[in-house]
């Protein structure tokens, strides 16, 4: 990347998403700090509700801005935020940084075809004609492979299959040449065969324009594919930090570990598959110490009484947890395949 | 930055057997579907037929409307030169169909043209900023939508005062409450989508948003909705003139020419049918072409 020095394109700190509402407020990100270097990926992991998409939103600023109160340091390549007002929050929204979205189907507008819709963005921002925008739709199409692009340009959304759609859609994002592309369950919707190539697209995308990407996703398997580094998040609050290895291989964090534990992996024909027992809590009343205490195997009275605190574990390795000495030994199952 | 341009030929072999899909503008696919429609096709042609006959009224009718002549009243069809017969006044009726279709269309299509602006950007407006401006609108146009069409255009036109700008004032305030809720369900249901978010999220601005992405959606069912209304309002229009609010005598519209012949009904029925037969077919026709279009405009089918 050209910025050269080695500031990280994102920082997070201490981030706060509260929903209020007349009746109750929803602590829906609590205190969560991230950093991404550029071409960097980092797969955010954990449950719904879990307020993976509600921090990727914040970081666009998405959120509803009546209902909801955004407190915390936010800045992606030196920019403050929620500091931006008007065109600068217009430039740095799909000039800076772009979002694909979960439903391919719903995030492209049916009533423009999907050259249209790549040179409608294309011209907001680089305020080129729309003959421009198109031959840059084009080259989009073909970048994301999306075969005979050229009669794809004038098709409609309902006329192109998931995988094109998806492909379509990621062209949408990458139309302004963003340094941060945000991905939110990009491949949930799709079906298993097309939600590998999406994958691999994506990754080979990203390390070809040097993009910092986050990636959201519930889907393990798909975070092993795709990321360089694993944030697992419950409640709002980022629990486990590590590169893919880290985390997938030696997870620290108990909930990590019950959630490792409780997917698929080879030969296990025959015996149950563990569950971590009882829900996520009610992010309306959070519970005053570890959220994951009420299901946590280990956790004590300590552990219900106060929020842990961030332990560094390594560089760039953090875990949430007050028994990280109880959770360090080796746990009897076979490594996840990366 | 970085190569931007790569080959099609890298494409996925995976995706080549991806169904084959139709190369076609939105307007040519419209074009298209309505080339194959000959009923629409029919209609829209009569249609047609019907606003040029007003257009060029002057040049068609073979008499002066407004000429009376004692010997020549109540003539039924085809007496001498007169195609239609004559009202009781002894003008010609095809004359005064004719320039009375200048102003029956006015009256049908002006205030729907005036209401679906007006109350397409109230409800468009109201959907989109939702809360407490939704409230406000939406509750006011509900206070219009408590009273009966005709009952509401007869109190209007009543308190106004007859005459044609009153009238289509009086029609325009009618029509104004439908095409905003019809606007306003609309962009409601459009306005949560996840394309109005993914606009956002690449940096679109809410005036472009509601531009493109909002207009784009709602002004299809909006426009079909208002075209369906211009039938509506020919008859509200006749209506209007038949109990005397809208047009005022000896102006010819086909309401009031209803109204005249009316009284002539036992003497010379066919002559007297005539003006209605017009409406009639006009309403029709409108109602079967907005029809059509209905079905040609919407790209999902």
């Amino acid at each position: 990347m050209s910025n050269g020095s080695s500031a990280p394109l994102v920082s997070v700190e201490d981030l706060n998403v509260k929903f209020v509402s007349r009746e109750s407020t929803v602590n829906a990100v609590n205190d969560v700090n991230l950093t991404l270097d550029p071409g960097e990926v980092l797969c955010i992991i954990g449950e719904s509700g879990s307020g993976k998409s509600v921090s990727m939103r914040a970081l666009l600023r998405l959120l509803p801005e009546r209902r909801t109160k955004i407190t915390g340091a936010l800045e992606v390549d030196g920019k403050d935020v929620l500091a931006l007002k008007g065109k600068e929050l217009s430039d740095f929204r799909g000039g800076l940084v772009s979002m694909i979205f979960q439903e391919p189907m719903t995030a492209l507008d049916p009533v423009y075809s999907i050259g249209h819709q790549i040179a409608e963005t294309v011209r907001r921002h680089e305020g080129c004609s729309m003959e421009k925008g198109l031959e840059r739709a084009l080259e989009l199409l073909e970048l994301v492979k999306v075969p005979s692009a050229e009669r794809r340009l004038k098709a409609f959304p309902h006329e192109l299959s998931g995988g094109l759609r998806q492909r379509a859609m990621i062209a949408l994002a990458l139309s302004c040449r963003p340094k941060l592309l945000l991905a939110d369950e990009p491949t949930t919707a799709l079906d298993a065969t097309v939600q590998i190539q999406v994958l691999i697209l994506l990754r080979k995308l990203q390390e070809e324009m040097g993009m910092g990407m986050i990636f959201v996703t519930h889907d393990l398997g798909v975070a092993a594919e795709i990321a360089d580094r694993v944030a697992v998040m419950y409640a709002g609050r980022i629990v486990e930090t590590g590169t893919v290895q880290e985390v997938l291989n030696s997870p620290r964090h108990p909930y990590t570990q019950g959630m490792l534990s409780s997917t698929v992996h080879g030969n296990m024909r025959g015996k149950d598959i563990e569950a971590i027992p009882g829900s996520p809590p009610d992010l309306r009343s959070l519970p005053t110490g570890c959220s994951f205490a009420p299901r946590c195997r280990i956790a004590d009275d300590g552990c219900r009484a106060e929020v842990p605190a961030e332990v560094t574990l390594g560089p760039g390795r953090i875990a949430r947890c007050f028994k990280l000495d109880e959770t360090a030994a080796p746990k009897i199952r076979e490594p996840m395949p990366a | 930055m970085t190569d931007i341009t790569a080959t099609p030929a890298q494409a996925h072999a995976v995706d080549q057997a991806a169904p084959v899909v139709r190369v076609r503008s939105y307007w040519q696919t419209v074009g298209y579907r309505l080339r194959y429609d000959y009923m629409t096709l029919f209609f829209g042609s009569v249609v047609i037929l019907i606003i040029l006959s007003a257009i060029f009224a002057p040049l068609l009718a073979p008499m002066d409307p407004y000429e009376s002549s004692l010997i020549n009243r109540l003539k039924p069809m085809g007496y001498k030169d007169f195609l239609f017969g004559t009202d009781k006044l002894g003008r010609d009726i095809l004359s005064r169909l004719l320039y009375g279709g200048r102003i029956s269309l006015a009256m049908g299509i002006m205030p729907v043209l005036i209401a679906t602006i007006v109350g397409g950007s109230l409800g468009v407006l109201a959907g989109f900023l939702g809360g407490k401006t939704n409230m406000a609108i939406m509750r006011t146009v509900d206070v219009f939508y408590a009273f009966p069409s005709i009952l509401l255009a007869v109190a209007i036109s009543g308190a106004l005062g007859g005459g044609i700008f009153n009238g289509m004032a009086s029609l325009t305030l009618v029509f104004i409450p439908p095409l905003c809720r019809v606007a306003e369900t609309a962009t409601s249901q459009v306005r949560n989508l996840d394309f109005v978010e993914a606009a956002r999220a690449t940096g679109a601005g809410t005036l472009s948003i509601i531009r493109v992405h909002i207009l784009g959606n709602v002004l299809g069912p909006i426009l079909i909705y208002s075209s369906s209304l211009v039938s509506v309002s020919i008859l509200l229009a006749s209506g209007l003139s038949f109990l005397g609010l809208g047009v005022t005598p000896p102006e010819p519209d086909w309401g009031l020419m209803l109204n005249t012949l009316r009284g002539a009904i036992y003497i010379n029925p066919m002559v007297c049918a005539i003006p209605g037969v017009a409406i009639l077919i006009t309403s029709v026709c409108f109602n079967l072409v907005s029809d059509g279009l209905r079905s040609a405009m919407d790209v999902r089918m």
